[in-house]
């Protein structure tokens, strides 16, 4: 990658993806047919798994567990052959419903707060002047080395036994496990060296004559960053939005260990990591609920994916 | 990570500094209540607004409210209960003496982050330094035993071993399917976007949900059990061969779970040395290819060298993802029998199932010393590319 790292590159990509469109470029062996079918066939066998997937989940329990899915494209105008019992069941019955808005809640806010905590950091980071500015920042991005296995024995203790040393209670049992806050603060936690080293690349490369005559104007710090910088760091936002939301999504182990699998609290992935535990060969039922478990993330990849690969790009650096 | 050698660039604040010069000549006892204001900004404030927050919090723990109201509720509260945290410490910052404002608010502004990180990731990881010395319990003292453990038990040395194989073999293959899929995809007259779409879009799909779709692929049923509705052995029925167990075979089980990581981030990959292989100058290929090189050479000459940094970054990305590996091997069980272990799912294991603290932390450890000295050689190579700019 070039410099400014994560960022940087990416900002290629959308204007990149238009090239071949417009501007045939030369070259004898462009779009040749070896060319074509090899990309074709990749292409092919990276859907191959998907599409088995989503075929499966509209096809009835008896046909799903006895043929093949490939089978149904031999039938594909047999309205006997397609259903969307697998879908009611799995939401209904499987609990999926119920999982499906666990997970928007510890999603929506476990993207938001590390946001907001990190822009107001990396703001000041910025624009203010303090003690130990630059060693605080240093430290902060020194910790997205930190593998999130490294913090979750004591980070569950604290939740479950609270902290002490030597007998002496230092910090009492919050009693967050179960709780969608305990999980908001483990993804806060895990989010914010990232983010805050990426919105601060993007905040302190804003040209400081705006903000300088923004104080000359008389406007206080809190007003300089959520009526200037704000609105102008959009594209770092949502680049990190979207990363953060699809991690949150999809993470399986923070939510595994924090939330746990009751029925109640459980998220969309250990739902479906539990039925195929239990239901292993249950193909119309666990197709569906993977399915479900997809959704949100996949039409979030379709409609912005340009902020999505740039984000996911940025996060390239996690830890 | 990178940015952390150039020095921020200075606020400007000419108010502030004419202020910070006076400072200079005030008694002592007003130096100590800056200072103990500050610590109010940094570490007090936070923590008692945080501690307001969570009492709101206490009856979302009430699991007979309605699901939606609860899930609404919750949504509001965290979305906007952050915003608010900064608001009113920003409120209560104006109320404080006017010399000593100023001084206080940048504390204001960075100390949530601050402690959190402190609370949620430092405190940690120097306690789980402390835990891989104890019992099952993480107390006590033990001495070397659960390191003795990670490096003696079976199950730990075939994690190792596969994980070993994991790093080798993900980025290696994700790498090269992704460069030789950009290069192509380069060449196409039309369909480029959709092509690139579609590689990438395994990676919105979660861990979980690759491990249900490509179980499917390997499903396997003995014969006489009904025919096989797997991919795989549904094409072997088909040519009147028998139907493999996939995930049971010993080891080549261990590199059918590596291909389904394959098929997650071989995207990525492609999507960022896409964006590499399109920022190189087209003079310099077009040059190439009038000099009389071929196709391949200008791929191995000019391409290959042009984009080796982001090969770097890319391989290092892919290779600290496999080292933590962990949700595919889970989801898809039976690590112990397949001999599918790999170190971070050993850690959940005995930390989370087996409820053993002390060696849980000892794997952690290990896992942690290993990601290492790949930041290190990341940096070094960043700082050397710094460098000749």
């Amino acid at each position: 990658m070039t410099t400014a790292p994560p960022l940087e590159p990416i900002e290629a990509v959308p204007a990149a993806q238009g090239r071949p469109l417009d501007s045939e470029a030369p070259g004898a062996s462009r779009g040749g047919w070896f060319v074509r079918i090899t990309v074709l066939v990749i292409v092919a066998l990276w859907l191959v798994p998907t599409v088995g997937v989503l075929v499966t989940s509209f096809r009835p329990e008896a046909l799903a567990d006895t043929t093949g899915w490939w089978t149904a494209f031999g039938h594909v105008f047999d309205s006997g052959q397609w259903t969307l019992e697998n879908y009611r069941q799995a939401l209904d019955a499987g609990g999926f419903d119920n999982a499906f808005l666990n997970s928007l809640a510890v999603t929506v806010p476990a993207t938001v707060i590390p946001i907001t905590i990190a822009a107001f950091a990396a703001y000041a980071f910025s624009w203010m002047e303090f003690r130990g500015r630059y060693v605080l920042f240093v430290v902060v991005v020194g910790l997205m080395v930190v593998p999130l296995q490294m913090a979750l024995i004591p980070i569950l203790r604290l939740f479950t036994q609270g902290a002490s040393i030597g007998g002496t209670t230092i910090f009492p049992d919050l009693e967050l496990t179960g709780t969608y806050l305990g999980v908001w603060l483990a993804h806060t936690a895990f989010g914010l060296p990232l983010a805050v080293y990426l919105l601060r690349n993007y905040i302190g490369a804003l040209p400081s004559s705006i903000i300088e005559s923004a104080r000359m104007d008389g406007a206080d710090h809190f007003t300089i960053f959520w009526r200037l910088v704000v609105p102008l760091s959009v594209p770092a936002l949502a680049a990190f939005a979207i990363f953060q939301f699809l991690w949150v999504w999809n993470d399986l182990l923070i939510a595994y260990i924090f939330l746990g699998g009751t029925r109640e609290t459980r998220v969309l992935t250990i739902a479906l990591a539990n039925l195929v535990g239990s239901r292993g060969e249950n193909w119309h039922l666990l197709t569906s609920a993977a399915f479900i478990s997809m959704a949100l993330p996949l039409i979030v990849f379709f409609s912005l994916q340009r902020y999505f690969i740039r984000g996911l790009t940025a996060g390239a650096v996690k830890g | 990570m990178t940015t952390a050698i150039e020095k921020p660039p200075a606020g400007p604040e000419p108010e502030h500094e004419r202020r910070g010069a006076g400072e200079e000549g005030r008694p002592l006892a007003q130096a100590v209540w800056v200072s103990a204001l500050r610590l109010v900004g940094a570490l007090v404030i936070p923590i008692v607004a945080f501690a307001l927050l969570w009492l709101t919090f206490d009856f979302l723990r009430d699991a007979d409210a309605n699901r939606f109201v609860l899930v609404g509720v919750a949504i509001v509260v965290g979305v906007g209960g952050v915003f608010f945290l900064y608001w009113g410490m920003n409120r209560a910052v104006d109320w404080l003496p006017e010399r000593f404002r100023e001084g206080v608010r940048p504390y204001v502004f960075v100390g949530p982050a601050l402690v959190t990180l402190a609370v949620f990731l430092v405190y940690p990881v120097i306690n789980t330094l402390f835990i891989s010395f104890g019992d099952s319990q993480g107390q006590g003292f033990v001495g070397l035993d659960n390191y003795e453990f990670v490096f003696t038990d079976d199950a730990m040395l075939r994690a190792i071993r596969n994980t070993a194989g994991w790093i080798v073999f993900v980025p290696l293959v994700g790498v090269s399917i992704g460069l030789a899929f950009a290069t192509l995809a380069d060449r196409l007259r039309r369909g480029e976007a959709v092509a690139k779409s579609l590689i990438f879009l395994p990676m919105a799909i979660s861990f979980v949900g690759a491990a249900v779709v490509w179980r499917l692929i390997y499903s396997y049923r003995p014969e006489g059990f009904g025919s096989n509705i797997g991919l795989l052995n549904g094409i072997k029925q088909g040519l009147g061969w028998s139907p493999t167990p996939w995930l049971q075979e010993r080891p080549w089980n261990n590199l059918l779970l590596m291909v389904i990581m394959v098929w997650i981030q071989t995207g990525f990959a492609m999507v960022v040395l896409s964006a590499a292989i399109k920022a190189i100058p087209d003079e310099i290929i077009e040059a190439a290819r009038i000099d009389g090189a071929s196709e391949f050479q200008v791929f191995r000459r000019i391409i290959v060298p042009s984009i080796a940094p982001t090969i770097a970054v890319v391989t290092t990305y892919m290779l600290i993802n496999s080292m933590k590996v962990f949700d595919i091997v889970f989801v898809i069980g039976g690590a112990e029998t397949n001999h599918t272990e790999v170190i971070a799912e050993r850690m959940i294991r005995w930390f989370f199932i087996s409820n053993h603290d002390g060696r849980g932390a000892a794997i952690a450890v290990i896992l942690f010393l290993a990601v290492i000295p790949i930041m290190i050689w990341n940096v070094r190579r960043f700082r050397e590319q710094e460098a000749l700019r």
